[in-house]
């Protein structure tokens, strides 16, 4: 006879092996938290310091003893910024998107889609020094100077002396910067519509765009909004190519008032008066302080992006079992 | 019943309204088309303007020299800033790779509760971070701490943007290893974590790899974080816990400084971190498919397929 000794439960091993999975999971958690903490009690000081006006000031000087800081211009700039970012890239993202997923004849949609992944895998501290060396002066002498000509003197968002270091010419880098983002989001999203509602569509005799109107949109509408929501996160969080371009004004005179004009967002103020900060002092609570305002923006940003797409990946899965 | 005289009338709208709606879809496909081509100029324009101006600034010098003075005669090279690249990207890969791996393990073996749910959210939502806010935290954790910038703290950093991005994929790639080949192993006798180290992250090896290295290639053109953590020197490195340089960090220090040497000097460094990045991922992405493609041929063979 042979006897088959059967080891019960599972094993001392195993045990280890499920904590150590579980203990790295749980790593990504405490990070989270530890950036929430680290980011408050560092900039502990000048919330008692300024307490609300830190938020609604706009006063922003480093001099010792006449120290005073405000964050509402930069915080105003983000939004500008990526406000005007999105404005441009959103509708051309979801004209790529929609010519990949519905138009392009299939010889020519592996490789543009290829082309559109790889670009956003460039750094954007390259985007960063194309626009300063290379578009700065195309976007000043065709499209700044032209405009502010035509319409400075009626209206005060194209007022402004044209120089390329300004707000407009940050928005349009950042704009080229995250399309590749939200298009390569948006395709995926549409091409997850099921094919038989295309058909469907088809069959009562609807054109292409009538398909893409009635059958693809519908479908894909709240993940499209995910993604332009992921795209304004990462629009809100962007430095290097932003600091680069933006013009690096400080204080009231950061605040957006004209296209044409430097300005400075959340971000942009940290990478660029981080070195002048010294250690303990105010000024180094003050850019954490700016640090925890970006970092609540972009956490907001983030969830509601994401509850939206996987909203519509778990739609999708129902769909395609039923 | 529809009378003649309506039948006529309908077929009179119908044409008119064919021929407008053919009209529109029209528009519409001109209007797309002239997207693709509006967001695709600049793009290839960024990529050829890198490699035009990048590549005549190589040479075997800008390669390995130290820097020289600001605004002298001889530049030197960008030595340092590799070096430290390199050394980075090889220390937050010793943090991000293990620790990336396991939790992908436990979102795709343990994860099918409301705690592997709640990771994986905070997970996609930590990689879509600001970069700089993970570097400013790094800066009040570690370099506040211990009084300077050092290797440690740009690595600490750079791990926690490559680990959303291991943990995902890994988890992606586990997830399509069938069942069967687990059931098999336990009908085996094996026990569960040898399953999982043996079968299963062996089957999913390409997608492992596809994600390591896309982290990599994301985590070797960061600059934000690193002016919060290594602060940048003009040395090769001699102490880990002493500033470095990067070469992200050194392309954004010589775009400010108006000499023409230096704007040469940071086109050569864009086309060395683009040559890097991009290689990985066009590297990456050929293997993965040919991969794919042989394990399909492999399913077909059994006669799964």
């Amino acid at each position: 006879m042979i006897s088959v000794k059967m080891k019960k439960g599972s094993s001392i091993t195993d045990k280890i092996f499920k904590y150590v999975a579980i203990g790295a999971a749980t790593y990504v958690l405490v990070i989270i938290a530890m950036i929430v903490i680290n980011l408050t009690t560092g900039s502990a000081q000048i919330w008692q310091q300024e307490g609300i006006s830190f938020l609604t000031g706009s006063d922003w000087n480093s001099v010792e003893g006449r120290e005073s800081y405000g964050a509402a211009p930069y915080i105003m700039g983000t939004l500008v910024n990526a406000g005007i970012a999105m404005a441009i890239s959103v509708p051309l993202s979801f004209g790529i998107a929609m010519f990949l997923s519905e138009l392009a004849p299939k010889l020519l949609r592996t490789p543009l889609a290829m082309v559109i992944e790889l670009l956003a895998a460039v750094p954007s501290v390259v985007y960063g020094l194309w626009g300063l060396l290379v578009f700065r002066t195309y976007i000043q002498n065709w499209i700044e100077v032209p405009l502010h000509n035509l319409f400075g003197d009626q209206s005060i968002i194209f007022a402004g002396t044209p120089f390329g270091l300004d707000i407009f010419t940050a928005s349009v880098v950042l704009a080229i910067m995250i399309v590749p983002t939200i298009a390569s989001i948006s395709k995926e999203i549409m091409l997850a519509v099921p094919n038989s509602q295309r058909e469907a569509a088809y069959m009562l005799g609807a054109t292409k765009w009538e398909v893409f109107r009635i059958a693809v949109l519908p479908y894909s509408k709240s993940g499209l909004i995910g993604a332009t929501i992921l795209g304004l996160g990462r629009a809100v969080g962007e430095t290097m190519a932003v600091t680069m371009l933006i013009g690096n004004a400080t204080g009231a005179a950061a605040f957006p008032s004209s296209l044409f004009a430097p300005g400075q967002t959340l971000a942009s103020i940290m990478a660029n008066e981080f070195a002048e900060a010294s250690q303990g002092g105010l000024h180094l609570a003050a850019l954490i302080g700016v640090g925890l305002i970006l970092f609540m923006m972009a956490f907001a940003i983030n969830v509601v992006a994401h509850l939206l797409v996987s909203k519509v990946v778990k739609s999708h899965e129902g769909a395609v079992l039923a | 019943m529809i009378t003649v005289e309506q039948r006529t009338e309908f077929r009179k709208h119908f044409r008119y309204n064919v021929g407008r709606r053919l009209v529109l879809d029209k528009i519409v496909k001109g209007a797309v088309f002239v997207c693709v081509l509006v967001a695709i100029v600049p793009l290839i324009a960024i990529l050829v303007n890198v490699f035009s101006n990048g590549a005549s600034a190589l040479s075997w010098e800008f390669l390995t020299q130290v820097p020289g003075a600001v605004g002298s005669d001889d530049p030197g090279g960008i030595g340092p800033a590799i070096q430290g690249t390199l050394v980075l990207i090889g220390l937050s890969s010793l943090i991000g790779v293990p620790v990336g791996v396991m939790g992908g393990i436990f979102l795709s073996e343990y994860g099918n509760n409301r705690y592997g749910r709640t990771v994986r959210f905070f997970n996609d939502v930590l990689a879509e971070f600001p970069t700089i806010v993970i570097g400013v935290f790094t800066f009040v954790l570690i370099v506040l701490t211990f009084g300077d910038f050092s290797v440690w703290a740009g690595s600490f950093a750079l791990s926690i943007i490559m680990l959303p991005i291991i943990m995902r994929t890994t988890e992606e790639s586990l997830k399509l290893v069938p069942v069967t080949y687990r059931e098999a192993g336990y009908a085996l006798g094996i026990r569960r974590w040898k399953v999982v180290f043996t079968i299963v992250l062996s089957s999913a090896r390409s997608g492992l790899v596809t994600g390591i290295l896309l982290s990599v290639a994301r985590i070797a053109g960061e600059t934000a974080p690193l002016v919060f953590t290594i602060l940048g020197s003009s040395q090769f490195i001699q102490d880990f816990s002493g500033p470095v340089d990067a070469l992200p960090l050194r392309i954004w220090r010589l775009s400010s400084l108006p000499y023409d040497s230096a704007v040469a000097q940071g086109w050569g460094g864009a086309f060395i971190l683009i040559i890097i990045v991009l290689s990985i991922n066009i590297g990456v992405r050929y293997l993965f498919l040919q991969k794919k493609g042989q394990t399909l041929l492999k399913f077909r063979k059994l006669g799964s397929v």
